[in-house]
């Protein structure tokens, strides 16, 4: 990971429109160093999963704050982990009860970031589990 | 003045960073300051009307919608009982994109956001025991707004209601949602024409109605600064009646069913003369460049709702203050209507308890603090007068940019706006992530531990009820009827006739939200915003 950016891919899955926080969080990770690819409103799992493997990507993130994130999130990263063998770390944000929290990291979603959270946090988040990720490869 | 040391180097308005001082007084009033009008007078600064809440209180209006019709009914019922005095419908994402419930993009959204609409019979449904003839509803809607306001009006003529006696409103404001929020289905042409059928048939058809809702609340919450959200609505307000006005509806036909909807923020006193500052800037805009004479058409009537943003996932029962601080400003500030915020809405969408005490906040505000006792308190307050010019002049620059630019639809389609208030969400971010600006509870005086709030939950079930009911609905209705008068919508859509009475008469036969919307993407096309870097 050294020396070479962070390739982020953000999407808003689902037909929620609310992007204040993906857009200040894309620009926030951009403004850190990262690579931001941001796909936009409404795209499908299929759609993500597709160009979270053409773009090689270290990180999926996904936004919703309609509600539908259990039914979008872990099938997105299910749908990446059937195609690539690659540790990418997902992470999720948007209006989540705390209680979906636990499932959505049995389904590989390590960390959701609710409203009001500081970038810096995220950040570090990122910098941190990439790190551990690529040393002892855990999933 | 004997030096004082103070808490800051200097203070600034949030509305524009401009330094405020340490007091006001007469000598701080400049040109602007001539507006010496009474409530119910040009420019209607003070209220628009001469009693203010005297005469009437505001519409106590809590937006609200769940799972399938049956709970939303359940909730309205409810609601009225506890002395809420309007209806305001959210539906849920499939019925606002157009989709029917059993489309594939709706897995996981069906009964989330708000009520599952499909057909008419949801909607019969959804009123049922409630005479639509004496209710007052807002329906937030926008690029399925013709077919829902035809659902309504359906529904409430097999009550035996006629449409003239409806009273209420629709969003139908399809430009902010190029800007924010984000539920259109069709471009911006297309779009204006579905709008200006809507207001120019409620115009002809439904003395009552107000056709349209121009709403800034979701530009504020995609980060707008009270400024923009006050000078871009009215840039959008500008468009609409031009739109009318080309359409060759004379102004003072549909201008007074025009309604606005703004967001109220946590800083009071700005709050307070946002509202003051807005109401004349209107007034100045219709009669000056429209040249109005009815005065209904130069009075800013507004709906608000306290603010999503401001509220916070940590320490939820601090929500309870800030949403009573912003219904306050938001009844000194002279609205017609409040919904006033729960507490738990940064977690899920509102549970009953939480909903009963956001009505007593605002119930508490109209018989208790004493502020509805006349007319515009905090009117002639040296702050308030200069903050009041201060946006005011903030609005008229923004809005000389956006003409300057071709109006608002040109300002959106260059990415203006859009940029103006991506800007301005970014550096609150930055202003808290730095603890310049304060969130209590989140970046200063943080709790260890949060105890857990019991949330509604949306039950597994509503979807497949909901597509269970759909499937029964398109087995029942006469099915041929119903293809027919689809054939009739795409016959309509492709003339320049008014599509209202055509989608009256295609929702009678049954024809879904889904369906109509799929006749009309096929004669419109669909539209994908562009990126905005």
């Amino acid at each position: 990971m050294q020396g070479t950016k962070v390739r982020v891919l953000i999407a808003k899955p689902g037909l929620d429109g609310h992007d204040r926080g993906v857009n200040v969080v894309a620009q926030g990770l951009r403004d850190a160093g990262m690579e931001v690819i941001y796909l936009g409103l409404r795209i499908t799992p299929e759609q993500i999963a597709e160009a979270a493997i053409q773009e090689d990507v270290d990180v999926v993130g996904l936004s919703c704050l309609s509600g539908a994130h259990m039914a979008l999130f872990p099938k997105t990263a299910r749908l990446i982990k059937e195609r690539s063998d690659k540790n990418i770390l997902f992470i999720g944000g948007g209006i989540i009860p705390r209680k979906d929290v636990p499932k959505l990291r049995e389904a590989g979603i390590a960390q959701t970031f609710g409203p009001g959270t500081p970038i810096p946090e995220i950040v570090n988040f990122i910098k941190t589990n990439l790190e551990r990720g690529s040393d002892d490869n855990q999933d | 003045m004997a030096e004082e040391l103070e808490r800051k180097k200097e203070f600034m308005t949030t509305v524009d960073g401009t330094i405020i001082n340490r007091v006001y007084t007469p000598g701080d009033s400049g040109e602007l300051r001539q507006d010496t009008s009474l409530p119910g007078e040009y420019p209607f600064t003070r209220n628009i009307m001469p009693a203010g809440y005297r005469s009437r209180l505001w519409t106590m209006r809590q937006y609200s919608g769940f799972a399938t019709v049956e709970e939303t009914n359940r909730r309205y019922k409810y609601l009225y009982q506890q002395g809420q005095t309007g209806f305001s419908v959210a539906f849920h994402l499939p019925t606002q994109m157009g989709y029917d419930s059993d489309h594939p993009l709706t897995v996981g959204e069906v009964g989330r956001v708000g009520v599952a609409i499909d057909s008419l019979q949801d909607m019969e449904e959804l009123w049922d025991g409630i005479p639509l003839a004496e209710v007052s509803t807002s329906m937030t809607i926008n690029a399925t707004a013709p077919i829902i306001l035809a659902m309504y009006i359906a529904a409430a003529e097999k009550q035996g209601a006629d449409q003239s006696q409806l009273m209420g409103t629709v969003q139908n404001d399809l430009l902010k949602e190029y800007i924010a929020r984000n539920t259109y289905v069709f471009g911006p042409e297309p779009s204006m024409r579905l709008t200006t059928d809507l207001c120019s048939y409620c115009a002809q058809n439904m003395p009552k109605w107000n056709s349209i809702s121009i709403s800034g609340y979701h530009m504020r919450e995609a980060g707008a600064t009270a400024i923009q959200e006050a000078a871009f609505t009215l840039a959008n307000g500008i468009a609409y009646v031009q739109a009318m006005i080309d359409k060759g509806m004379e102004v003072d036909s549909f201008a007074p069913r025009f309604s606005f909807f703004f967001a109220t923020y946590n800083n009071f006193l700005e709050e307070v003369a946002k509202f003051r500052a807005v109401r004349r800037a209107w007034a100045k805009i219709m009669k000056e460049r429209f040249g109005a004479q009815n005065p209904r058409s130069t009075m800013l009537r507004y709906h608000v709702q306290t603010d999503g943003f401001t509220l916070t996932e940590q320490q939820p029962l601090n929500n309870i203050v800030r949403v009573t601080i912003q219904a306050l400003a938001s009844v000194l500030g002279g609205c017609q209507s409040l919904h006033a915020c729960s507490y738990d809405e940064a977690l899920a969408l509102p549970t009953e308890e939480a909903v009963q005490l956001s009505l007593r906040t605002q119930q508490i505000i109209a018989h208790e603090s004493g502020v509805a006792d006349t007319v515009d308190p905090l009117g002639g307050s040296y702050y308030i007068e200069w903050l009041t010019d201060q946006i005011e002049e903030g609005i008229q620059k923004y809005i000389t940019k956006i003409d300057e630019m071709g109006g608002a639809p040109e300002a959106i389609k260059k990415g203006y706006i859009q940029r103006e208030i991506r800007r301005a969400a970014y550096n609150y971010q930055k202003a808290v992530d730095s603890g310049e600006q304060v969130v209590v509870g989140v970046n200063k005086f943080a709790a260890e531990e949060e105890p857990e709030l019991e949330l509604l939950e949306i039950d597994e079930s509503v979807e497949k009820k909901q597509v269970e009911r759909l499937r029964r609905l398109k087995q029942e209705r006469d099915n041929e009827k119903a293809s027919r008068v689809l054939d009739e919508v795409r016959r309509v859509a492709k003339s320049d006739e008014n599509l209202m009475p055509v989608l009256i008469e295609a929702v009678e036969a049954y024809a879904t939200v889904g369906e109509i919307t799929d006749t009309l993407r096929d004669v419109f096309g669909e539209y994908r915003e562009p990126t905005i870097l």
